[in-house]
């Protein structure tokens, strides 16, 4: 379904991806981790082609994406949804109108600079609201609603674009445990009600072990771990973050239970 | 009562109607508003053209014969632009001389009127609104009235005109600068209080590092803006390029050739100054990033 080969981003002489190769044969929720600076983001964004490859491809379906222009790539960027770290609204523009904003690849610019969308558009555009538990806020500014509120704002958008897979680029790195939870919760939904693939940089391991069918491990632009959450041991994770014995995964969690674990494995 | 609707959750359905209620009154206010920009620009287009004293769609082919008969003519005679560029270039210089010379005391009389005349940083809170209508006046009278009656004083040349454009640069920049300066971060300038400076020590060392390549690049916008303003005042009388311009499309066919050399020349001066201008603009902004490095 999804192939990635041999892909390279290079930024003058470093490479930030190098050599990266991986496929995906079914749907799958895919969670990639690394240090901050291993690739993760670069690689979401060449596959969204917000960025483009140095060498190397992407193939979708039989389709390869890295060599997509003009029209051809907005069309490939509308079926790949992307959700942000800082979410990336509109933040002037009122909830429903930046959920709206999905289709803009199949609308004509006149009829969106006037924001003529189709009545089926709108009501559709609040029923994922719905979906969210967020119809409420569809009339308000999107600045006006809390972090964990506007990244579900931008997973609503993502919906909208009815796209077959979803990119998500450090989705809950702004929002606090309850609010991450939230959001992780909805995006594994996603993934198991509409079956639509979902790949997420994830900055914590019990985030990725608990939500991910599948756990990449990035260091410095190569792939350095790929296999199943349980494969992924505290040993495997120190190699991912190049990280020493001292490295313990409770002081980083952000899960509201670690705080129970982190407190029996620290001494009294 | 809004809270009551905030406790009961509305139903799906409710939200939808409600939202597309707003939708839709949204979109009957964006068409009234397009219907009467549409009909405003007919009207006053029909209007103006009924007092015009020709017809305008009547004259409109005469329209481009000006153009036309000037870019033959010069081109006919294109050996002999080096020749005009060689004799015209003392009268340039002295074009860009002007607007320069301008520019640089308008600037300096800028900051001193934007310091005086922004919330937060004035010397003199209360005349705030004084200075503002100063530098109001100073916008509103254009430099060719001003040139008018200093060449009518002092006779012509080019310092009437230079006073003229400083004046009108000093209105100009000091509203863009105190937008700028509003845009300051007040907390280096609180910081620079509490260790006892003074009202200039505080501006001089807490505000202009902050805004220095603001208002670079806004006086850099206005040198070439004084360019075209000193050319034209050389029409009344204030010498430079102006002038010979005015001989040349005055005295009609035979001098086109000279009036497209010097529409040249202005050009590529225009063009000469845009360049160094955003050269040392980046220069200024990177040069302070690599301060920090």
């Amino acid at each position: 379904m999804l192939r990635i080969d041999r892909l390279t981003k290079r930024f003058g002489k470093n490479a930030a991806v190098e050599d990266v190769t991986f496929s995906v044969d079914k749907p799958a929720m895919i969670g990639i981790i690394g240090a901050s600076g291993a690739g993760k983001s670069t690689l979401l964004r060449m596959m969204n082609r917000l960025a483009d490859a140095t060498e190397g491809a992407i193939w979708f379906q039989d389709r390869e994406i890295t060599g997509l222009t003009g029209s051809a790539r907005r069309k490939w960027q509308s079926e790949c949804a992307m959700i942000f770290q800082q979410f990336n609204l509109v933040p002037r523009m009122d909830v429903a109108s930046n959920v709206l904003h999905g289709t803009l690849n199949r609308r004509s610019t006149l009829a969106t600079l006037f924001n003529l969308y189709p009545t089926e558009d709108i009501h559709k555009a609040i029923e994922i609201l719905d979906r969210l538990g967020i119809a409420e806020h569809a009339p308000k500014r999107a600045e006006a609603l809390s972090g964990g509120q506007q990244q579900r704002v931008a997973i609503a958008r993502a919906l909208m674009q009815d796209p077959q897979i979803i990119l998500a680029d450090e989705p809950i790195a702004s929002l606090d445990p309850m609010n991450a939870q939230i959001v992780m919760d909805a995006l594994r939904r996603i993934h198991e009600e509409d079956g639509r693939m979902v790949i997420a940089n994830l900055h914590t391991l019990d985030t990725a072990r608990r939500y991910c069918d599948r756990v990449i491990g990035m260091r410095k632009g190569r792939v350095v771990f790929d296999g199943t959450p349980d494969q992924l041991t505290t040993g495997a994770a120190r190699d991912i973050y190049g990280a020493g014995a001292g490295f313990s995964e409770a002081a980083t969690s952000t899960d509201i239970n670690a705080l129970e674990m982190g407190q029996e494995i620290l001494p009294a | 009562m809004a809270d009551l609707t905030q406790d009961t959750p509305r139903s799906l359905n409710d939200i939808q109607s409600s939202y597309m209620a707003e939708v839709s009154r949204k979109r009957l206010y964006s068409g009234i508003m397009l219907l009467i920009f549409v009909l405003l620009m007919v009207s006053g287009f029909n209007l103006a053209a009924d007092r015009n004293g020709g017809s305008f769609w009547g004259g409109i082919d005469n329209f481009f014969d000006l153009p036309v008969e000037m870019v033959s003519e010069a081109a006919s005679k294109v050996d002999q632009f080096p020749a005009h560029f060689a004799t015209f270039f003392p009268a340039l210089i002295e074009t860009v001389n002007i607007a320069a010379v301008a520019t640089l005391v308008g600037a300096l009389g800028a900051i001193v009127m934007s310091l005086l005349a922004t919330r937060g940083l004035a010397r003199y809170p209360r005349l705030i609104g004084v200075f503002r209508r100063v530098l109001d006046i100073m916008r509103a009278v254009p430099e060719l009235v001003i040139a008018l009656i200093l060449i009518f004083v002092l006779g012509g040349g080019p310092v009437p005109a230079m006073i003229a454009i400083a004046f009108h640069t000093v209105g100009a920049l000091g509203k863009l600068f105190s937008e700028v300066n509003e845009n300051a971060s007040l907390k280096p300038i609180e910081g620079l209080e509490s260790v006892g400076a003074n009202w200039s020590q505080r501006m001089a060392l807490g505000v202009v590092p902050q805004v220095a390549p603001n208002w670079l690049s806004y006086a850099l916008l206005r040198f070439e803006i004084n360019i075209r303003a000193s050319a034209i005042l050389g029409f009344v009388g204030a010498g430079g390029l102006g002038y010979e311009l005015k001989v040349a499309i005055q005295w009609g066919q035979g001098k086109y050739d000279e009036a497209a050399a010097m529409f040249i020349m202005l050009f590529l001066t225009i063009v000469f100054f845009d360049q160094i201008s955003s050269h040392y603009r980046n220069k200024l902004v990177h040069g302070t990033n690599k301060g920090t490095e």
